[in-house]
């Protein structure tokens, strides 16, 4: 390996790499939790995203908290997806892997394009990490990485040597190293250095002695790209198209602690959310207590139940209530579920689905609570159910959810998953005036007892004189809302409570059709595959094929031109991570014969897997 | 709360349109008649009073009463009741549960709520056994209790509900009994005026499941020896002729009898606003026949509730505004 001097000054553009225009690059930053690769990965991005590009990001976070370095359950990545063109997933294969150690190779590999560009912090491979890793031999020296363009480098000791001039303590000095590699993936796709040294000054901005050491190692990398020679060739994506206007990116996680602060807003009491630390829910707890609005109360509750019971409380007493949970979470909120339905108060359950049963894969992601969130109660209880499709989707759907739930005095669950929260993607800023309007005091007024012409009952708050009231989860008489278990009360109060959430298909969006409005088939998604799906059916319309897509996000009550919709279509394709529930309920709801995609892994779709089977479906 | 004179309320004006439906001779129609009383004269207007309740016969209570009410599911009345407190502070909100509500599927809930301090008043009527599912064991259950489901003797060892009360940092805790209608209106009188979590135990016979279990404390010819009414600052005396008194032994307490060398010096004064609740916890944990049970205020301490506690941790962290948070920490601009 030849020796490179880092310097300090400015990158100079490349005289010997030539530079070759590309459309989208997939990127992946993987190393040990220690390693900082979110806080690369993530720089990256948002230098990307501010060059003008299209990008969409998946962190890919180990189970373990902690786990043992250098081991394969230690590996932890953060993936980038850049484009020209609007983009919708993290990308299925990769371009470039960065590997800070044997075991991040061996657990990435798999993930890199035949002739993809492999670089490697080539000090971390030692005897002793190539053994935990499970290597006899150093595969980057060995020739087993032949299918690769590899580029080695010793990043721990060239970054060492750059920050030598500035005196840190080695604890300090290490940890400069991560921005090595960033500077050579800048280098390669010729990103601009600006707003990651922007960063750098901004975060450190107590510490002089560390803006000047990170700033050398990140230079460093970029010339070390130059200088090194191992890769002849660099890249450069051009600008997506993008509507003009103020970007930021957004986790699915963001999107939905933004939705909430923006009803809060409007609301004229507190909006309570109550949440219990289920991973990965627990993320917009955490992000709700660290941002907090004027507005919203945030409550940790002792169980996922009281956190429902809790959101109830505070809906009888007139305020917005709100939950988050995942995994068996959801189970322990049946029950409070079923009391909202029966007492007819707007609240919102946010489940972020995980890999089950029980407590199945909490990192993983999974689309297999629809079932439940639809029928998972004991009687009769219909409820409406949303799920966003993109990361930035969740701040519309929380503001649909809330509307909806006022205007019919119900509970709400919204299905995000795992994949949805992880991954982000740069979302338009709207400016609060653009903020949906949610119309509250219509729900306040009427008499006790009246209800409006779609069966719907008024909010009546304690505090109001006159309007004493007793209500809950018992059968209530249809007249005078006591307590009655006749029989024909009861059947009229069924049928009253699932009339008026059916009667909301008229006030929510149709369903919509990318693509011909009546072809060969039709791929039906909802929630986190939107990506997958709407990429493939893309890329097969590009190819000639008469597909479309159309991507249900109110999944109770459906469009009410979701039927008509289905049969304008020869075949249907439901793609889905989990056994075919969406599937199974277009079914039994259209009697059309609907054909599931399923997959159950814990891992989203490829773009490819849908493709295929798309082409599959229509060859002749 | 307005401030406008309010219209002077009777107890009747506190009743519903619905008819009481509990056993003939149930201990539940004298709490009813007592709560009745004691809003009257509270001076809070019904539209703002709450009463939360879960499944049982305890859990009726609300129905009959002419203010806001709720019944939740079997155990919840606490996690409710907190989230109408932290919406709505205009609400006076009390919880009405039984032992098998509050102390079966409700435990954990009870006891997050009295730690927490909510400012809520919790009737827990303890007739310890299950009565509107017909007669099954509950957890405070004496040992030998015969139910459909412990048709031997019940074999468990009862909770006592004060003391899991105190241990879990309880502000207010009081005993009383349905018969004795002066003293259980002083308690919920007491529990009104307490800022936190205030919580009432009230012996109540169940007529048709566990008749006459509180004999000892009801029958005019037993109770004097078997009860001590808690006074603050006053000896814990008893018996028909006040001569009985209770005393520490090293951590143990002993029943002692004044004379032969045994003053009132000897015997324990109550401090129902002690720093620390030990001493209210030997007193939760007296049992007959061997002690008197008590009756009144063992705890009564002020702390601050976890509505002003919120609140001023809101306050210590700055808010955003929703365009701050739209924002986000980093943008950019695509012209
Ligand atoms: S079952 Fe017992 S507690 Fe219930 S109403 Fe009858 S007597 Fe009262």
């Amino acid at each position: 390996m030849m020796a490179v001097v880092p310097s300090s000054s400015g990158p100079t553009p490349s005289a010997r790499a030539k530079i070759e225009d590309l459309a989208a690059a997939v990127v992946r930053f993987a190393g040990d939790a220690s390693d900082g690769m979110q806080l690369v990965g993530a720089q990256f991005t948002s230098g990307s995203a501010s060059h003008g590009n299209a990008v969409f990001t998946l962190p890919d976070l180990p189970a373990e908290i902690r786990a043992p370095a250098g081991t394969l359950a230690g590996a932890c990545g953060f993936q980038v997806h850049v484009s020209s063109q609007p983009i919708h997933t993290p990308g299925d294969v990769l371009h470039t892997l960065v590997v800070m150690n044997p075991a991040s190779l061996r657990a990435n590999l798999n993930d890199l394009e035949p002739g993809g560009i492999l670089i490697a912090n080539a000090d971390a491979f030692t005897p002793d990490e190539l053994a935990k890793a499970g290597y006899r031999s150093n595969p980057l020296q060995d020739g087993s990485l032949g299918a690769y363009r590899l580029l080695a480098a010793t990043m721990t000791q060239f970054s060492l040597a750059a920050v030598a001039p500035v005196n840190l303590i080695p604890r300090e000095a290490n940890r400069c190293k991560d921005f090595f590699p960033l500077g050579i993936v800048c280098w390669l796709y010729d990103r601009p250095l600006e707003p990651t040294l922007k960063w750098i000054r901004e975060t450190y901005v107590k510490n002089p002695a560390m803006i000047e050491a990170n700033t050398r190692t990140l230079k460093a990398g970029y010339h070390y790209g130059e200088m090194s020679g191992q890769l002849p060739t660099r890249y450069r994506i051009a600008k997506a198209a993008l509507p003009a206007g103020r970007y930021r990116s957004v986790t699915g996680i963001e999107s939905l602690a933004l939705g909430i602060a923006a009803a809060a807003e409007q609301s004229p009491r507190p909006l309570i959310f109550a949440g219990f630390p289920a991973p990965p829910a627990s993320e917009l707890l955490h992000e709700l207590f660290d941002k907090p609005h004027a507005n919203v109360k945030v409550v940790q509750a002792e169980d996922d139940s009281a956190a429902l019971n809790l959101a109830i409380g505070a809906a009888f007493g007139g305020a917005l209530g709100a939950t988050a949970t995942s995994g068996p979470g959801l189970v322990l909120q049946s029950e409070a579920l079923g009391l909202a339905v029966m007492s007819e108060l707007p609240c919102i359950v946010i489940d972020v689905q995980r890999a089950g049963p029980s407590n199945g894969m909490p990192t993983k992601t999974e689309q297999a609570d629809l079932l439940q969130a639809l029928f998972g109660r004991n009687g009769e209880s219909p409820l409406i159910v949303l799920a966003p499709a993109t990361p930035a989707d969740g701040f519309a759907i929380v503001l649909e959810a809330v509307r909806l739930a006022v205007r019919s005095m119900s509970p709400v669950i919204i299905l995000s998953d795992v994949h949805l929260a992880n991954s982000a993607e740069a979302w338009r800023v709207p400016s609060v005036a653009e903020v949906p309007a949610i119309d509250m005091a219509q729900a306040l007024q009427g008499e006790l007892l009246s209800r409006d012409e779609r069966g719907v009952r008024p909010w009546a708050i304690p505090g109001t004189p006159g309007l004493e009231h007793r209500t809950g989860g018992l059968e209530k008489d249809a007249r005078t809302g006591n307590v009655s278990y006749e029989a024909l009360n009861h059947e009229q109060m069924v049928r009253l409570r699932a009339a008026k959430i059916a009667s909301l298909a008229d006030e929510i969006a149709p369903l919509e059709t990318h693509g011909p409005i009546s072809s060969d088939l039709l791929v039906v998604g909802w929630g986190s595959t939107f990506g997958a799906i709407r990429d493939a059916v893309t890329r097969c319309q590009a190819k000639g094929l008469r597909v479309a897509h159309a991507h249900v996000r109110h999944l109770h009550p459906l469009p009410s031109n979701t039927g008509a919709v289905l049969k304008r279509y020869r075949k249907i394709l439901v793609p889905e991570l989990n056994a075919g529930q969406l599937c199974r309920l277009l079914r039994a709801e259209y009697l059309v014969d609907a054909m599931s995609l399923s997959k159950v892994q814990g891992q989203p779709f490829l773009v490819s897997e849908i493709a295929q089977k798309i082409e599959a479906m229509l060859a002749p | 709360m307005p401030t406008t004179p309010l219209p002077t309320l009777t107890p009747g004006d506190f009743t519903s349109d619905q008819q009481a439906r509990w056993c003939p001779g149930c201990g539940d129609f004298s709490i009813l008649a007592q709560m009745k009383i004691v809003l009257a004269d509270l001076g809070v207007p019904r539209a703002n009073l709450a009463f939360i309740a879960g499944p049982g016969c305890a859990g009726r209570l609300p129905h009959y009463l002419n203010t806001f009410g709720f019944h939740g599911s079997l155990g919840r009345a606490p996690a409710l009741a907190t989230g109408l407190r932290l919406a709505n502070e205009n609400v006076q909100v009390w919880i009405v549960t039984g032992d098998g509500d509050a102390l079966s599927a409700g435990t954990n809930h009870l006891v997050h709520a009295l730690r927490r301090n909510v400012d809520l008043k919790i009737i827990l009527i303890n007739n310890e056994v299950f009565g509107l599912s017909k007669g099954q064991a509950s957890p405070t259950s004496r040992p030998g209790t015969r139910t459909k489901t412990s048709p031997e003797g019940s074999f468990e060892t009862p909770l006592r509900p004060l003391s899991l009360a105190l241990a879990a940092e309880a502000s207010f805790v009081a005993r009383t009994i349905d018969v004795d209608v002066n003293h259980m209106s002083e308690m919920l009188e007491r529990a009104a005026a307490h800022r936190g979590t205030a919580l009432v135990e009230i012996y109540q016979n169940c007529k048709i499941f566990n008749d006459g279990v509180f004999e000892y404390a009801t029958d005019t010819t037993l109770k004097a020896d078997s009860l001590i009414y808690l006074e603050h600052g006053r000896p814990l005396l008893f018996g028909k002729d006040r001569n009985q008194g209770l005393r520490l032994n090293g951590f143990e307490p002993e029943v002692v009898t004044l004379g032969h060398g045994i003053t009132i010096d000897d015997v324990l004064i109550h401090d129902e606003k002690a720093a620390e609740p030990t001493l209210a916890f030997l007193l939760s944990r007296l049992i007959g026949p061997a002690f008197p049970e008590c009756l009144g205020v063992f705890r009564s301490v002020q702390r601050p509730t976890f509505e002003q506690s919120l609140d001023e941790s809101r306050q210590a962290r700055p808010t955003r505004d929703l365009e701050s948070l739209l924002t986000g920490d980093e943008s950019w601009l695509v012209a």
